[in-house]
């Protein structure tokens, strides 16, 4: 028993990160219907900026996170100006295509500028202490990341649900033209949502810096799949999917690794994909509509 | 108010519109009536600024508005009620006149036009928590009206109101119709049903495949031998 709540606890922590980048992918995906295959780099990018902020400015590991948040708001509204806007009306797999080159060009172009070498995220950055309650080890690691995240998502539940930006966000997912006829921008509004997604990410960088300790340009590769498979588990474009999604895919990955084999954790995850896509393609949350005409 | 001049529309190499010209002046109430595929829609949209047209060009108010992004048109005071209604499914119905309002800031004015429309359209008061898929055909052609007013907009531009609705709410709907341009609001209604279209309407424009074939005031036409049999049902 004690056993399944570490790993459950374990799972929380790394489900919680692939939930805040799910929810970047169904933004966007819900938006422009386009998967951003860019994102786990765009994480990756965020990462880097924790680490430099941490290292190089000596910030606390929150504002180092903020930071973060900032410069990758930036370049996901940059990404979505320069690559994606021009093909808005284009074909779904132009767009698609390009996601992987932007997606290539972040990683490659990391590792040019960087270098390849792993980078270790300084200690005294996140003093790690351990507790023992009843028998299981929670690290103040896990706490941070849970409950940052939880914070982030309640944040962001705030902006989708209460605010007008965010209600305009649901109106142009939902219907564009519609939206337009309401006065709303679709630009402005496709932007807020790169911004919005990107600074999730980069805040789950900052939290997979804390939590593996190092960072590498082709970090994103990995986290930005599984959590692009959460994000279809849950139900593409469905930002409630994106969260629960996120968190069963960490939770199901630790128990692969605690009780199974972890070298076939990253199997479990493809393996899910493809039943999702064979029994539910509309994932946990989604319902069966048809493209209407 | 609205000067239509000229307009060549084109959907790829298909010509939806051929040099049509239409004029809605302040206070009335102006309907074009046409077949299905006639280029209803397409002229709604084209003053909409959803789609732009190659030749020609749409005056409001004298400036042209031809080339204007579509949300900076609301912003001037044109809404339009789409066909087939619209209305954001997953969002509820406050949620969606909230969205009617999206571009204005005075707070009391929204809360006080909200009131109109609930009192307009006391259904929608009652079910103002649902969301608008959950309503009925007629619930939501109330809704995508309501919503249209949140902007306050000088013109209303209407796509088939009547579209699936039973006979008896359609008679509501243009009831409606004839109340709103009574305070004030100019429309231009397009229609199927010529019919009741032309019962409230001050001017009627006849469209087929892209060309006005037909205009006069909405008594000429509701009289015309043409007309009757083309779209009266004799």
């Amino acid at each position: 028993m004690q056993e399944f709540i570490q790993q459950l606890i374990n799972g929380l922590s790394l489900g919680a990160i692939y939930a805040l980048i799910a929810l970047g992918y169904t933004m966007v995906y819900g938006i422009i219907k386009l998967i951003n295959f860019a994102h786990g780099d765009i994480m990756m990018v965020g990462a880097y900026v924790g680490f430099f902020s941490l290292s190089v400015l000596d910030s606390n590991i929150l504002v180092a996170m903020i930071y973060a948040m900032l410069a990758c708001s930036i370049l996901g509204v940059l990404i979505e100006k320069i690559a994606y806007k021009p093909l808005r009306y284009s074909t779904r797999i132009a767009a698609l295509i390009t996601a992987i080159g932007v997606s290539l060009f972040l990683e490659y172009f990391t590792l040019f500028l960087l270098g390849p070498a792993q980078r270790v995220f300084p200690d005294t950055a996140f003093p790690v202490n351990n507790y023992n309650i009843i028998g299981v080890s929670v690290s103040n690691k896990d706490i941070f990341v849970i409950v940052s995240a939880v914070i982030l998502m309640l944040i962001l539940q705030y902006i989708i649900r209460m605010t007008k930006t965010g209600k305009a966000m649901r109106a142009v997912s939902e219907d564009k033209d519609a939206a337009v006829l309401m006065g709303i921008s679709v630009d402005k509004t496709v932007s807020i949502t790169f911004a919005i997604g990107s600074s999730l990410a980069a805040a789950a960088g900052v939290m997979i810096g804390v939590y593996y300790n190092t960072v590498n340009p082709l970090m994103g590769i990995v986290p930005g799949i599984k959590a692009f498979v959460a994000a279809v588990l849950g139900g593409i474009g469905l930002v409630p999917g994106a969260m629960v999604g996120g968190f069963l895919m960490g939770i199901l990955e630790t128990m692969v690794s605690g009780y199974g084999n972890s070298l076939y954790r990253d199997a479990v995850a493809y393996g899910v994909l493809i039943l999702i896509l064979i029994i539910k393609p509309t994932g946990l949350f989604g319902k069966n509509t048809g493209d209407k005409v | 108010m609205l000067q239509v001049k000229e307009i060549d529309v084109y959907y790829g190499a298909i010509h939806a519109l051929k040099k049509m010209s239409i004029h809605v002046e302040q206070g009335t109430i102006v309907t074009l009536i046409g077949a299905n595929g006639a280029g209803k829609t397409t002229t709604l949209k084209t003053i909409s600024g959803l789609l732009r047209p190659r030749n020609g060009s749409v005056l409001f108010k004298d400036a042209d508005i031809s080339k204007v992004a579509p949300e900076k048109i609301v912003s001037l005071g044109i809404s339009q009620v789409p066909e087939g209604r619209r209305v954001f499914q997953s969002m509820s119905v406050f949620e969606n006149l909230e969205m009617g309002a999206y571009l204005r800031k005075d707070k009391k004015g929204i809360s006080q036009d909200m009131e109109n429309v609930f009192v307009r359209f006391p259904r929608l008061k009652e079910r103002y928590k649902q969301m608008a898929g959950t309503l009925s055909g007629g619930e939501q052609q109330m809704l995508a009206i309501g919503r249209a007013l949140m902007a306050r907009p000088e013109l209303l531009l209407m796509d088939e109101p009547s579209m699936g609705l039973a006979p008896l709410l359609v008679k509501e709907i243009f009831a409606i119709i004839k109340d709103i341009n009574d305070r004030g609001t100019t429309i231009l209604l397009v229609e199927q049903n010529a019919n009741m279209a032309l019962s409230i309407a001050d001017k009627a424009y006849v469209i087929e495949t892209g060309e006005i074939v037909l205009q006069g005031s909405a008594q000429q036409l509701l009289t015309s031998e043409e007309v009757k049999k083309a779209y009266l049902g004799g």
